[in-house]
């Protein structure tokens, strides 16, 4: 499965990579980009407002907290579709092709700036200083923790747990910490609102028992990821068995790897970690 | 040549581009080599007579031919097939005629929309054609009614017959009914008031008008607090069905406006989620039937009445069925509007049932509110416009189902024309926690007889067959067969795209195709 792949139900970390990607060749000629963002000047009342707009004109296919509903989830920091504020303003004002985004001719630039703040604010967690050490958190993610072994920064790392590149920027230490102490404790999401790296266990018809991360999911077919990063597709109706793991993950629990004090260290290294390259 | 057009004719008898007289749309239901009206026949069974695909042989199904949808958009599109030819709208408001052996393009008739054309509420779709005669009559987004020469895609005639600037649209598939061409508009959450219009086939003249809301003076209009009924919505956007013998109208009404906060606009707010019984030769109101009053959860009652005979009560009875957005199953006597059954089909958890004349018994405190109330279902329902099936030789009644609840949250709104008026919104509970599911309903009593139950909540229609299968789509990309009888999974395929419209069947060469709209394109299918 290439980065590129875009499911329509599930796709795990996938989507980080291939919307970093596109940021990647945006940001390339580099002119609008580096100009500086109207959203960085606004006031709080701004944002207020931006927030009123959002839920009369936004809401109804967004959802009321942007969690989405018809249409995709916002409350992330990366959006494939807007890489940028200037591609999130241009969004808004002219919709996109080929989908049920409209263009929204209704609001003038300034409110469409109210908006896209308010979009930007709802995936966006913010810096706060913490206990631990990012310097001491980068070597036992890098040692002791193996953490690697599954996951991706910068480039660099295993790819069967979700792109930790940017991961400071859309995660709070709160929900850090306990995905290090408690790893199927996850409430994450993709943007059609299916449970991220839910773990199911099925049985084929043979008796073949494949235990991996739900890659994609319809009502005729699955496709999982096993602990050491294979792909297996199934017909569900050649299954025995299927079942659906909540509340279980493939990440082991570091409560007892760590101790708090290393477990500080490693948050506040994850939580440095805000999509520089 | 002689020898080829001799071949032709006998392949295809009528010819290609043949009349489509009213006699024929009356008789939909004999003449199955041909879909001919938007949900199958004016009782809006969507069922096929055609019989050659069959649960024995349906795993063989294979694609014939696809054809490409060159506009970008949501496709909803219900082909039409008359003679040879397939006539579809692709987005906003085009129409392409097809030749059904090939799917190559015969004609295509685009119109250029203003740049800010107004889409309140809703995705810019159409959902189809109605034919008369030799004419394609379609309604555009930014309010236009237009005939069109079925044989070139050139304009009869166009008529603006709603203002854009104020919200109203069309998205629905107009009815022919007779010599009068019946559309009804979108708007619902722009505060629109709403109406339903009956045009002059040949002349685009406006024959009648019936206003979905009740002005001053006239029946229901008490049921409207103060001003509220100029914005009160109750739009007509999904066809409705006609009863020739009756000649009555039957046609589903919208949400009231604004769609979450009902404080300005107390009372039932007739005739906004209800069903109307319209005389089709003046527009008067014979009677109506509301599902839910004094909505508060954008509930429309747009869903497809579907008619059909059938003993009730002890005795023989014309009836309308439907199963409603708000999650009930209906069944009314449809000479006189009286209810005679109604059942819960999906999880609802606003009503705790209906009382003996169908009115829902509220659960209280599940209105909209500033915090957000979790409500079942969700805002765009148990079902929606897309339609339902009934198989008079299963005597079942096929929904597609949406099971997804909803945080329901209650805001304010100002009424400026052209501006969505809506005073709240809804947080869906998405993904793993909602499913879809075709459900097969005895049409007489609502009792479940099976359930095939779908990865996420539908937003495609289905078909049944005198083959004894139900076809259906999913937003997955899948199309695929049921048995009829037990809701069997016997085929499926994946088209690389949602599927969001309805499936037709007719025959090419006497050689049963089933046809539906999947992602961006349009997908026909045969045996071998």
């Amino acid at each position: 499965m290439s980065a590129s792949f875009k499911p329509d139900v599930f796709v795990g970390g996938r989507r980080v990579v291939s919307a970093l990607a596109l940021l990647a060749t945006i940001l390339l000629p580099g002119t609008a980009a580096l100009a500086e963002s109207p959203i960085s000047k606004q006031t709080s009342d701004d944002r207020a407002r931006g927030r009123r707009l959002f839920e009369g004109q936004c809401a109804r296919c967004h959802g009321m907290d942007g969690a989405g509903g018809t249409g995709p989830g916002l409350n992330r920091s990366v959006l494939g579709r807007a890489p940028d504020d200037q591609a999130l303003f241009s969004v808004i004002k002219e919709g996109i092709r080929s989908t049920e985004m409209p263009a929204a001719w209704q609001m003038i630039d300034r409110e469409i700036w109210q908006v896209a703040g308010y979009v930007r604010s709802l995936g966006r967690t913010a810096q706060v200083r913490l206990p631990g050490e990012p310097e001491l958190g980068k070597r036992l993610y890098e040692t002791k923790g193996q953490c690697a072994t599954c996951h991706i920064v910068r480039g660099r790392g295993g790819s069967l747990g979700p792109d930790l590149t940017e991961i400071g920027a859309r995660r709070g230490a709160g929900h850090l910490r306990s995905m290090l102490l408690n790893p199927g404790s996850s409430k994450a999401r993709d943007s059609s609102g299916y449970i991220s790296f839910l773990v199911m266990r099925v049985v084929t018809q043979d008796g073949r028992e494949v235990r991996g991360i739900r890659i994609n999911e319809d009502t005729f077919t699955l496709q999982l990821r096993d602990a050491d990063n294979r792909v297996y597709s199934f017909r569900k109706d050649d299954l025995k068995e299927l079942s659906r793991e909540s509340g279980a993950s493939l990440m082991p629990s570091y409560q007892t790897v760590f101790s708090p004090a290393e477990i500080d260290d490693l948050i506040a290294y994850l939580a440095s970690l805000r999509g520089e390259r | 040549m002689r020898s080829v057009g001799l071949l032709f004719c006998l392949l295809a008898p009528c010819g290609l581009f043949a009349q489509v007289s009213y006699e024929r749309i009356l008789r939909a239901e004999s003449e199955s080599e041909n879909w001919l009206t938007y949900s199958g026949s004016f009782r809006s069974q969507r069922f096929s007579a055609l019989k050659q695909i069959t649960s024995e042989n349906v795993a063989k199904l294979r694609p014939v031919w696809v054809y490409q949808i060159k506009e970008p958009g949501l496709i909803e599109t219900t082909p039409l097939v008359v003679d040879g030819v397939m006539y579809l709208t692709e987005p906003p408001s085009s129409v392409t005629a097809l030749d059904i052996r090939s799917g190559r393009p015969l004609w295509k008739w685009s119109r250029t929309m203003p740049r800010d054309v107004r889409a309140l509420g809703f995705p810019p779709v159409n959902r189809g054609v109605a034919l008369l005669g030799e004419t394609v009559f379609v309604g555009t987004l930014d309010g236009h009614l237009v005939a069109l020469d079925s044989k070139s895609g050139a304009v009869r005639w166009d008529k603006v017959i709603a203002d854009n600037a104020v919200g109203y649209a069309i998205t629905g598939a107009p009815l022919a009914i007779n010599d009068k061409i019946i559309v009804g508009t979108s708007g619902g959450e722009a505060g629109i008031r709403g109406f339903l219009d009956a045009y002059d086939a040949k002349t685009g003249e406006r024959a009648w008008r019936f206003w979905t809301i009740p002005g001053p003076g006239e029946p229901g209009h008490e049921t409207w607090a103060g001003d509220s009924w100029k914005t009160g919505a109750g739009a007509t956007w999904v066809t409705g069905s006609y009863d020739p013998d009756l000649n009555l109208l039957y046609w589903g009404i919208g949400n009231p406006g604004p769609d979450w906060n009902g404080d300005a606009r107390a009372g039932d707010n007739l005739y906004t989620c209800s069903v109307v019984a319209l005389d089709a030769a003046t527009g008067k109101l014979k009677w109506h039937f509301q599902f839910t009053p004094h909505d508060t959860h954008d509930w429309d009652s747009n869903q497809i009445p579907v008619l059909l005979e059938g003993m009730v009560a002890g005795r023989q009875r014309k009836l309308l069925a439907t199963a409603n957005r708000n999650a009930f199953y209906y069944l009314l006597d449809r000479e006189t509007g009286e209810f005679l059954i109604g059942s819960q089909y999906a999880r609802q958890t606003w009503a705790k049932g209906l009382d003996k004349r169908g009115r829902p018994i509220l659960i209280p405190n599940m209105d909209p509110s500033i915090e957000g109330t979790l409500a079942y279902p969700s805002l765009q329902g148990a079902t929606n416009w897309f339609s339902p099936s009934y198989s008079p030789l299963t005597r079942l009644f096929y929904v597609p189902v949406r099971e997804m609840g909803a945080h329901y949250f209650k805001g304010e709104a100002k009424y400026v024309p052209g501006k969505e008026f809506m005073a709240g919104g809804e947080q869906a509970l998405l993904g793993d926690e909602a499913y879809g599911a075709i459900r097969a309903l005895d049409v007489l009593t609502g009792k479940l007889k099976w359930e095939f139950r779908l990865q996420s909540p539908l937003w495609s229609g289905v078909l049944s067959t005198a083959g004894g299968l139900v076809f259906g789509g999913t937003n997955e990309g899948s199309l695929f067969a049921l048995d009829a009888e037990t809701g069997k999974p016997l085929w499926d395929f994946q088209t690389g795209g949602p599927v969001r419209s309805n499936p037709i069947s007719f025959t090419v060469d006497g050689r049963q195709h089933v046809a539906t709209a999947a992602g961006f394109s349009i997908f026909a299918f045969a045996l071998p």
